[in-house]
């Protein structure tokens, strides 16, 4: 790693942080489950790492982790997104009156 | 077009995918448009995986590679969404644990495997100096992170789904044992980072035997530092392990030389610190005093009457009925209790019923009602409670005071006013929502048993207080009923 990419990655790691908090901080505390689920589907993103493992990979061990990596990646991605938006959906500013049997 | 243009494409592209996980995230800022935001989101990561594997077929991918990539996608890809389409509402908190684990143990192996093909293949064969310590510096440090966050959330979980005891367990001599393991992982760490450096020479095999002990000290280290934390202490430590995965992945990006991994990482790691502070000033305790462990033993079944002075006064579910009928403005107060009595649906009915008769109602939610940040919310949404009800804390204590009546369900610590008179009081400074200020106070309970802190609740035997002594869920139908007749 040359100290010029270093410092280059070290702007873009300290920017997004405090992006983050700039952003993240208006996030209302009624959506924070949300919030936590749909940054757990950002951490995903290692996904891309994994591909690139898995792409590369010419022994059976790399072959091995590579596949774990992809199958933990994958679970977070595709996991991750689709409990966010069944949650999100259930926000609603005025439900449709349900005739529904609560109890369950 | 060529190779090296195709490779600049595949930059945009992850700048675009970062760009749509920021615009993701400011969307998520109101319910109306939180999940347009998700969307987005999920639309940056699905241009930066096409990228990515556009980038890669450039250089040629054996059929061997193709099963690796496609089997581990799909099979991951295919649990994590039945878990994402099977779980309940009250199980959240364990399946988002699962997802910091596997996120965390995604990104620890990413290092691993970095360096052990580095290893294998170029420091050998080449004599080309594989490492560096800057280098060598990410790789332990996604290393070390990546395993304490995948087997402190597999740990987390476990306790979440009841399949560990919730109480903190304190094994004998646990705490010098996680002190030992942090001793020990930090100075193989710097033994490894000298050796990047060129300051000490091993060989390759030495190297690898010192990262597999830093793997095995963070992976029992997840394990102990989670264990002995009590089950109500949860949101801080999911919270705090999000933060970690967050920090885990962008290491894996200086690691493989990704930008995008670093911005998504650092994305995640605000938003987890955000929330370890947010939780735990919620709770009046320091992270540290959280971590340390051991405070939060349980329900207790003692009386919460003995030494809180007073006497309790016993309201009848009519009196209850007619008291909420015929009031103007009701302050629900749903606790965890609620959600363990499954009574969402419950309190939703009445709200309904008091609604239809003029009645302005809403919900005060503490921060920490529930097992991880903003849990109660959503358990109320998927009962239909339109979010406009939902309520902060900080939005709608001053309105207690203008409240007819406040009706407590399942909250006992968060409504206790000694956190604000009562100095000696373990969660003095605890800030909480004052139902006390109400003009009058109803709390369904089963028993006078006390709360998590195990301490008394000076609001029962508050003149103004009537206690509905019922399980959660009948003691609504009941309200639900009694306040049909009327």
């Amino acid at each position: 790693m040359t100290i010029d990419v270093l410092i280059e990655n070290l702007t873009v790691f300290v920017l997004a942080i405090l992006l983050g908090f700039e952003v993240i901080s208006r996030v209302p505390a009624t959506l924070h489950t949300p919030l936590m689920s749909g940054t757990n589907s950002i951490h995903g993103i290692v996904l891309v790492g994994a591909i690139g493992l898995a792409a590369t990979a010419d022994n059976p061990l790399a072959a091995l982790i590579a596949f774990v990596t992809m199958a933990f990646a994958g679970a977070n991605v595709v996991g991750g997104y689709w409990v966010t938006d069944r949650m999100l959906q259930m926000f609603k500013r005025r439900p449709v009156p349900s005739t529904d049997k609560p109890a369950r | 077009m060529n190779a090296s243009n195709i490779g600049h494409l595949v930059q945009l592209a992850f700048i675009a995918g970062a760009a749509l996980f920021v615009i993701g995230l400011h969307l998520m800022n109101s319910p109306a448009t939180a999940r347009t935001g998700n969307r987005v989101s999920a639309s940056g990561m699905v241009i930066a995986i096409s990228a990515e594997i556009v980038f890669v077929t450039q250089g040629g991918v054996g059929l061997g590679n193709w099963v690796v990539l496609i089997g581990g996608l799909a099979l991951g890809g295919g649990l994590g969404l039945r878990m994402a389409r099977t779980v309940a509402m009250t199980s959240m908190p364990q399946l988002v644990s699962l997802f910091n684990a596997v996120g965390g143990g995604a990104a620890a192996l990413l290092a691993l495997a970095d360096f052990i093909a580095r290893d294998g293949h170029r420091v050998l064969a080449g004599g080309v100096p594989g490492l560096d310590g800057w280098r060598t510096l990410f790789i332990i440090a996604d290393v070390i992170i990546g395993s304490v966050t995948f087997t402190g959330s597999l740990v987390a979980s476990a306790k979440l789904m009841g399949r560990i005891k919730g109480q903190p367990i304190l094994i004998p001599g646990g705490r010098i044992l996680t002190w030992l393991l942090l001793v020990a992982g930090l100075s193989v760490s710097i033994v490894m980072i000298l050796a990047g450096a060129g300051a000490v020479t091993y060989e390759p095999s030495i190297l690898t035997l010192l990262l597999l002990a830093a793997l095995a000290c963070a992976l029992i280290f997840g394990v102990t530092m989670v264990l002995p934390i009590g089950g109500a202490d949860m949101p801080v430590v999911i919270s705090l392990l999000n933060a970690f995965t967050g920090t885990a992945v962008a290491m894996a990006g200086f690691v493989v030389g990704n930008v995008m991994l670093i911005v998504a990482g650092a994305l995640v790691g605000a938003s987890g610190a955000i929330l370890t502070r947010l939780m735990a000033s919620a709770m009046n305790r320091s992270i540290a005093n959280i971590l340390v462990g051991g405070f939060g033993a349980g329900e207790g079944t003692q009386s919460a009457l003995t030494s809180a002075g007073g006497t309790v006064r016993e309201v009848s579910v009519d009196d209850a009925a007619i008291q909420l009928a015929y009031a103007n403005k009701v302050i629900i107060v749903p606790g965890y209790g609620l959600a363990v009595a499954q009574a969402q649906h419950g309190v939703r009915e009445l709200a309904d019923l008091l609604e239809a008769r003029g009645i302005d109602v809403s919900y005060a939610i503490h921060p920490v009602a529930g097992r991880m940040p903003g849990h109660m919310n959503v358990l109320l949404a998927e009962a239909n409670v339109p979010y406009p009800q939902l309520r902060e804390m900080d939005e709608i204590n001053p309105e207690f005071e203008r409240t007819d009546v406040a009706l407590v369900v399942g909250a006992n610590d968060v409504t206790n006013p000694a956190a604000r008179t009562d100095r000696s009081s373990p969660i003095f400074g605890m800030p909480i929502l004052d139902v006390d200020r109400a003009r009058s106070i109803i709390v369904v309970k089963r028993s006078m048993g006390r709360g998590y802190a195990g301490i008394d609740n000076p609001l029962y035997v508050n003149p103004k207080t009537g206690m509905f002594f019922a399980d959660a869920k009948r003691g609504l139908q009941e309200l639900v009923a009694a306040v049909k007749a009327l």
